[in-house]
C-alpha cells in the first residue's frame, strides 16, 4: 500500500503535488542564489515575477514579502529563504512571522528550549 | 571504517566558524561541546569520508529529486548558496572509490543516481568544520558526496536508509585497497522551519534517538515517516540520515562522545561520534 501525504497540523509537508503547485515561485527564489540574478530582480521585481511565470497570487505574495502566502502557494521554505536573504532577513525572522511573533520573541523561544507540542 | 559521525548541519553553526563568533556566549557552549570529539577525530585521520547529506536549493534543484545519490567527481566546488560561498577549501574527492561504491550499491539493488558534478553546498562543508574547524589549504581527507531527498515527501524510509548504510558499510568494506574510511551522517536533531509549529524543539525524542543511534537502531528504522515529522518537526526527518551512517558501521562499536545544545538558529543541534570496533 503507498503512503499518503501526512497532514500535521501548523506544518507544511512538502510534497510532488505542492512542487508542481509551487514551482515557478520556487524557481524564483531559487534563482537568487546569483548576485546578478538579484540585481535584476531588485531593479523591477514585478518584471522579475513575470519572466518566471507566477501566478497572480503568487506574484502578490512574493512583492509583499508575505511569507505565510508563499508557503501556502507551494513554496519551500528552502527556496522562500533565499528571498528573505536578499532582504537580509534570518530564519529567526522568518520563525517570527510563521508564529505570530517578533524575532527576538522568537529568538528567545528557542533559547529556552523550543517551542514545545505535547 | 574507523569512525562513524552524526552532526547537524546548520547554516548558522558554519557562519559562527567563518565570522570568529565561536567563542560568543551563544556559540560557545555549542562549541565547547564539540571539542573533545574533535581532539579524539585530530588523533584517528580518515584517507576517505562518506559523508551521508542532503542539498539546500542550491546544487540540486526540484525538477529532478533523486532519493539516493553519490558523487563520483574528482572533486567538488563549494556552493554559492546567497550570500557567496563559504572561505573552505573546494572539497577532493575518491572517484575509483566513489566508482566501486556506486557498483557494489547498485548490485545491492540500491539504485543510486550519479553525480559526475557538483557544487556542495552547507550540508556537507558544515560537517566537515565540525570534524576540522581549521583545514587551512585542504581538507584532511578526501570525501565522497552521498545525498539522500529529505525536503520532498516521501523521503526514503527510515527502514531503507539503514538498509543503505548497511550495504554501504559492506561495499566499504570490499573496496581492495587498504583505506581508511570515516562515515558522516548529517542533519537533524528536531527542527521546523515554517509554519505555525516552526521552532519545534522535542527534546525528549532527540534524548530518545541519541541514545537509540547506539543501542537500537531497529527501533528508529521502524518509525514512520509520519512519526519523524510529528515528533521532529518537517525538517527534522533529516535524522534519516543518521540511520545510513549507522547501518555501515559494523556490529561492535563504541561511543566515543555525544554533545546536545539548543538552540543553534532555529534546531537542536547534535552529534555523536562512534569508534568502530570491528574491522
Amino acid at each position: 500500500m503507498s503512503s499518503t501525504t501526512p497532514r500535521v497540523p501548523g506544518t507544511y509537508v512538502f510534497d510532488a503535488a505542492e512542487n508542481r503547485r509551487g514551482r515557478a515561485l520556487n524557481r524564483l527564489c531559487g534563482s537568487l542564489k546569483d548576485a546578478e540574478n538579484r540585481e535584476r530582480f531588485k531593479a523591477d521585481e514585478a518584471a522579475y515575477c513575470e519572466t518566471y511565470g507566477l501566478t497572480a497570487q503568487q506574484r502578490d505574495a512574493v512583492l509583499r514579502r508575505d511569507w505565510n502566502r508563499m508557503m501556502e502557494l507551494g513554496g519551500s521554505i528552502f527556496y522562500v529563504f533565499k528571498l528573505a536573504m536578499v532582504d537580509q532577513k534570518s530564519m529567526q525572522y522568518l520563525g517570527g512571522v510563521f508564529t505570530g511573533m517578533t524575532t527576538e520573541e522568537f529568538a528567545q523561544a528557542l533559547k529556552a528550549g523550543g517551542r514545545n507540542f505535547g | 571504517m574507523i569512525w562513524g559521525l552524526a552532526t547537524s548541519h546548520v547554516p548558522s553553526i558554519g557562519a559562527a566558524m567563518d565570522h570568529g563568533k565561536t567563542q560568543d556566549p551563544y556559540w560557545k557552549p555549542l562549541f565547547d561541546g564539540y571539542t573533545p570529539a574533535r581532539e579524539w577525530m585530530a588523533r584517528h585521520t580518515p584517507d576517505v569520508a562518506v559523508v551521508i547529506y542532503n542539498d539546500h536549493a542550491n546544487a540540486v534543484d526540484m525538477s529532478v529529486t533523486p532519493a539516493f545519490a553519490l558523487g563520483t567527481a574528482e572533486s567538488y566546488r563549494v556552493a554559492d548558496e546567497g550570500w557567496g560561498s563559504r572561505p573552505v577549501p573546494t572539497v577532493t574527492g575518491a572517484p575509483e572509490f566513489s566508482d566501486h561504491l556506486v557498483k557494489s550499491l547498485i548490485d545491492a539493488s540500491f539504485d543510486l543516481t550519479v553525480y559526475q558534478e557538483l557544487d556542495v553546498d552547507h550540508g556537507l562543508t558544515v560537517p566537515l568544520s565540525v570534524y576540522c574547524p581549521d583545514p587551512g589549504e585542504r581538507w584532511p581527507c578526501a570525501v565522497v558526496p552521498l545525498l539522500v531527498n529529505v525536503i520532498q515527501y516521501p523521503q526514503p524510509t527510515a527502514a531503507r536508509c539503514l538498509a543503505l548504510g548497511r550495504a554501504l558499510g559492506e561495499a566499504i568494506r570490499s573496496f581492495p585497497e587498504d583505506l581508511k574510511v570515516a562515515v558522516f551522517g548529517t542533519g537533524g536533531m528536531s527542527h521546523q522551519l515554517a509554519g505555525a509549529r516552526a521552532g519545534l524543539i522535542n527534546q525528549d525524542f532527540d534524548r530518545m534517538f541519541l541514545d537509540a543511534i547506539e543501542h537500537d537502531p531497529e527501533k528508529l528504522a521502524a518509525l514512520t515517516r509520519e512519526e519523524y515529522i510529528r515528533e521532529a518537526g518537517s525538517e527534522g526527518i533529516e535524522l534519516i540520515m543518521w540511520l545510513i551512517m549507522r547501518g555501515a558501521l559494523g556490529p561492535r562499536i563504541r561511543r566515543v562522545y555525544e554533545a546536545y545544545h539548543v538552540p543553534a538558529s532555529n534546531t537542536a543541534a547534535g552529534m555523536v561520534l562512534f569508534e568502530n570496533l570491528s574491522r
